[in-house]
């Protein structure tokens, strides 16, 4: 009952959003390029390049909330899945480099020189052409997500437990991807990163194009996850949050609404970490960490779990906080707001920003009209 | 240079057998008492190659205490001479002086000449320190000089040796003495028969890798049957080793289990009996082990001489601590997700993020030392394989603390209390248990056990804000490989997480290992998804 107020009360809201995200991929780039930089309109570069790693996180939240909001699968790794895009996204820049490398071999990283490899293992060959890399991006975590849940939903690993096995899961690729057998780089992971199809990846054109490219994506990943959740797909993915085994008992075969929902988010969260990595410029298996994961999850409950829309903003929003904490004098203190955030938000604010808003708006409405409709009934639900 | 270093080495078994005879004619009584051989040093005071190397002679018969360690410096050209007094000073490794006629400790004149040596000279002091060493007045000096000898196998140390061994009475000493004359004899090319024969026995009783490698070294002459005998005890030796090897694994994994174990304890009670997803488990460890270093520092500070104690006292301390702390969480965050655990988990982990930045702040980023007492370190040998102190405490303090926890849960009044509101909550209520003040308690016990585990893995890993990171995912794989709320599955799926991870380790490497556990764990879940040992019927549900 509450999705459904939520879904006519979104609509709009959904609208909008895309809207002002459009807006903010053709105003921004044009801005940095065009404008000069005296003008109070003029984005710097940096602030593109920060901007775009906020939207990145911006689709991997949108990517959580769409199997967490919506089908109650705790994920927590989802940071791995993000993480394992920006691997594959690595592996073709670094191929890219070629003799540019310090060793200057035409075809082995310089890491794996270093290492004195002699030839590419299996597992890089094809990264150089960027249609495969492309493939792989959403392939390898789509695979892995796929593969993972076969198992864990038809064994029927619901909740914490799930949500325990992911986070294992990440730390498994964690201390995996730390190897130096591995052939990813190992503790450095991938960088030095020189150009992009052809483009210098340092160069402020191809920073604003990538801008322009995450924020585009973002929109596809909103309007996909938007589409399937609104579809009678999706209501039974929300019947199965709210109560699986009686969406079993009625004929569904809950494990492969799971699967479907659970793959095509982590192939979604790969596509953000593939964005992520040449705004960024390196990869490394810290992404894999497990405190990350859980992080992610935070965005999503900060903006209200279930809206997409809020997820995104609550990406954007913890993140901004971030980069205002841990740039000035705040920086020791920004777990403990971080840390607060969690309790906080989880105990006074359960449907996050957006929720919080939402009731306001309610309560403002049902002063105005005296009437004791759906708010009224909403209110009740709470 | 190798001919050049030959010739060196007959010049010093020919000085070796002169000291040595010279040694048992007199029939000195192994290392004399302290006497004053200034007559003997006064030699280095001429400066001339000759006299120093009699002077080493002199000295090395003298049988004096400090004669070795004159000798040792004299090799280290230590060995000085006051040229206004002529008296003859030798300074230890660490720089303090010593007058060479006595042995006591000297204060260092202005000016000091070196004595001059060469090769010759250093080679006769290797010799002479050895077979002094051999005759030693410590057991454990003659032992490892024994060591010594049956590492090189040095055919120049055979007449030194029997000769020791004539006087040896320590029976212990004797034992190593016939261990290296077996690994001489058994190596050169002039030994008899029965001599080889008898070296094999020897060195097979030996039993370990060591005496394999002196087997393998037999000389070619032997003839095909003591080569034979000398495979066979390689073989047994070989075999032996083997199932030393995987006692050792077993006990390495039983190590590494108590360590799970005593990680997943406090979890085993807030997540498994009270089904609390506690992120913040970690931090109560980390808690526990910061409390044992304040302790130790208090009793640096106040009273340095029962440091020792430190550690059983911050075991309450530390209990104290984090039951008050796990207390707090349960009153201010916890009770009010009862049921939502995927919210616990939420909000757990940001309470772990602000303990962890509280500690960092009051304590910093740094690793704290906590030292271990006494009875903590060092090792001890048992048939072969070597036991450290600090593990074996940590293995039984584990198992005890495992048994204070069903001790606590299945005979006390509140642990009575603790199973009735988790398997039913609104009849336990009914029934006039204080409920909310159950749960406290509850959350407050395990947290204080993870605390206690704190204390013991303070003295095994590093100190550091993070320490709680590195095991709450063990501890929680622990918890549900074993089956939530079963606490012998807890014990059973530690230990043997433990030795399966140390049986992997030669096989694959240490972090490989691990990534293998996690995933057959993660693989066994999807299986078995309640555990190893699932709780069956209504308990289930609850």
């Amino acid at each position: 009952m509450i999705t459904k107020a939520f879904f006519s009360r979104f609509d709009r809201l959904a609208f909008w959003f895309v809207i002002v995200m459009i807006a903010i991929a053709i105003f921004v780039p044009l801005s940095n390029l065009l404008l000069p930089t005296t003008s109070v309109f003029h984005v710097p570069t940096y602030l593109v390049a920060l901007m775009g790693k906020y939207l990145c996180y911006a689709i991997l939240a949108i990517s959580l909330d769409l199997v967490w909001g919506y089908c109650g699968i705790l994920s927590l790794g989802h940071g791995a899945f993000f993480a394992l895009g920006g691997y594959a996204m690595g592996m073709y820049l670094m191929r890219q480099i070629g003799t540019r490398g310090v060793y200057s071999h035409p075809i082995l990283p310089d890491f794996m020189v270093f290492l004195n490899w002699k030839e590419l293992p299996w597992f890089w060959h094809g990264f150089d052409m960027f249609w495969f890399t492309a493939v792989m991006i959403l392939l390898v975590p789509g695979l892995l997500a796929f593969t993972f849940g076969w198992f864990a939903f038809r064994s029927r690993v619901t909740g914490v437990y799930l949500s325990i096995i992911t986070q294992a899961m990440t730390y498994a690729l964690l201390l995996a991807f730390f190897r130096n057998d591995m052939g990813f780089g190992g503790n450095n992971g991938l960088t030095d990163f020189k150009e992009i199809l052809g483009f210098n990846i340092q160069a402020q054109g191809t920073r604003a194009a990538l801008f322009f490219l995450t924020a585009l994506s973002l929109i596809i990943v909103f309007v996909i996850s938007r589409w399937m959740v609104s579809t009678a797909y999706g209501k039974v993915l929300i019947a199965v949050r709210d109560a699986e085994s009686r969406t079993r008992f009625l004929g569904y075969r809950v494990e492969h609404f799971k699967l479907l929902v659970f793959t095509v988010s982590a192939a979604m969260a790969g596509l953000a970490g593939a964005l992520y990595v040449p705004q960024v410029g390196i990869i490394n298996p810290s992404e894999f960490s497990p405190a990350n994961s859980i992080e992610a999850v935070i965005w999503v409950a900060v903006g209200g779990r279930g809206t997409l829309v809020g997820a995104a903003i609550g990406a954007v929003a913890v993140n901004f906080l971030k980069s205002v904490f841990t740039t000035g004098a705040l920086a020791p203190y920004w777990l403990f707001a971080l840390g607060g955030l969690f309790v906080v938000v989880t105990l006074l604010l359960p449907r996050g920003i957006l929720g919080a808003f939402n009731d306001l708006l309610a309560k403002i409405r049902n002063r105005k009209n005296e009437s004791s409709g759906v708010s009224g009934k909403l209110q009740a639900a709470e | 240079m190798w001919p050049f270093l030959n010739v060196q080495g007959k010049m010093r078994h020919f000085a070796f057998m002169l000291i040595t005879l010279v040694t048992i004619c007199i029939g000195l009584p192994v290392g004399a008492a302290a006497a004053d051989i200034s007559k003997q040093v006064s030699r280095f005071a001429e400066d001339s190659f000759s006299e120093t190397r009699l002077a080493i002679e002199e000295i090395t018969i003298s049988g004096a205490d400090h004669a070795a360690d004159i000798l040792d410096a004299l090799g280290s050209s230590r060995v000085f001479v006051d040229p206004a007094t002529k008296l003859v000073y030798y300074k230890s490794a660490d720089g303090k002086t010593f007058l060479a006629a006595t042995g006591t400790p000297a204060t260092t004149p202005d000016k000091l000449d070196s004595v001059r040596i060469n090769n010759r000279i250093r080679g006769d002091v290797l010799a002479a320190v050895g077979s002094l060493t051999l005759r030693a007045s410590d057991p454990i000096r003659r032992i490892s000089a024994a060591e010594s000898i049956f590492k090189t196998r040095d055919e120049g140390s055979l007449e030194a040796l029997e000769g020791a061994m004539k006087v040896e009475k320590d029976a212990k000493v004797a034992t190593k003495f016939a261990e290296a004359r077996a690994a001489i004899l058994l190596a050169r090319e002039s030994s008899s028969r029965q001599d080889r024969i008898a070296a094999i026995e020897t060195l097979a009783a030996r039993r370990d890798p060591a005496a394999a490698a002196v087997l393998r070294g037999v000389h070619a002459s032997a003839d095909s049957e003591i080569k034979m005998m000398a495979n066979t005890a390689i073989l047994r030796i070989e075999e032996r080793q083997q199932l030393i090897g995987y006692v050792q694994n077993v006990w390495y994994g039983l190590s590494l289990g108590s360590v799970l174990l005593l990680a997943a304890i406090g979890l085993a009670i807030t997540f498994g009996v009270m089904g609390v997803i506690n992120m913040a488990h970690g931090e109560m460890v980390m808690i526990g082990a910061y409390t044992t270093f304040v302790v130790q520092e208090v009793f640096r500070a106040y009273a340095p001489a029962y440091l020792g104690w430190s550690l059983p006292i911050a075991l309450p301390m530390a209990f104290i601590v984090t039951g008050l702390v796990g207390i707090a969480i349960e009153r201010g965050v916890i009770r009010f997700l009862y049921g939502r655990p995927l919210e616990t988990l939420l909000a757990t982990w940001g309470v772990s993020l602000i303990l962890q930045q509280a500690v960092r702040t009051i304590f910093g980023p740094t690793n704290r030392e906590v030292t271990a007492p006494g009875y903590m370190s060092g090792a001890f040998d048992l048939m072969g394989l070597s036991i450290t102190w600090g593990r074996m405490w940590i293995i039984f303090f584990t198992l005890a603390l495992f048994a204070t926890l069903l001790i606590a849960l299945k005979a006390t009044p509140l642990g009575l209390q603790m199973r009735a509101v988790t398997q039913n909550r609104r009849m336990a209520s009914s029934m006039g248990i204080r409920t909310p003040f159950v749960d406290a308690m509850t959350f407050g016990f395990g947290s204080g056990l993870a605390g206690l585990a704190g204390v013991a893995l303070s003295q095994i890993d590093n100190v550091s804000p993070n320490l709680g990171q590195t095991y709450i995912i063990d501890s929680f794989m622990v918890v549900v490989f074993g089956g939530v709320g079963n606490l012998w599955g807890t014990l059973v799926s530690a230990f043997a997480l433990g030795v399966a991870n140390k049986f992997l380790e030669p096989v694959a490497g240490a972090v490989l290992a691990k990534i293998f556990i996690l995933v057959l764990l993660i693989l066994f879940i999807q299986k078995r998804p309640r555990g190893l040992f699932a709780l069956k019927g209504r308990a289930v549900e609850a």
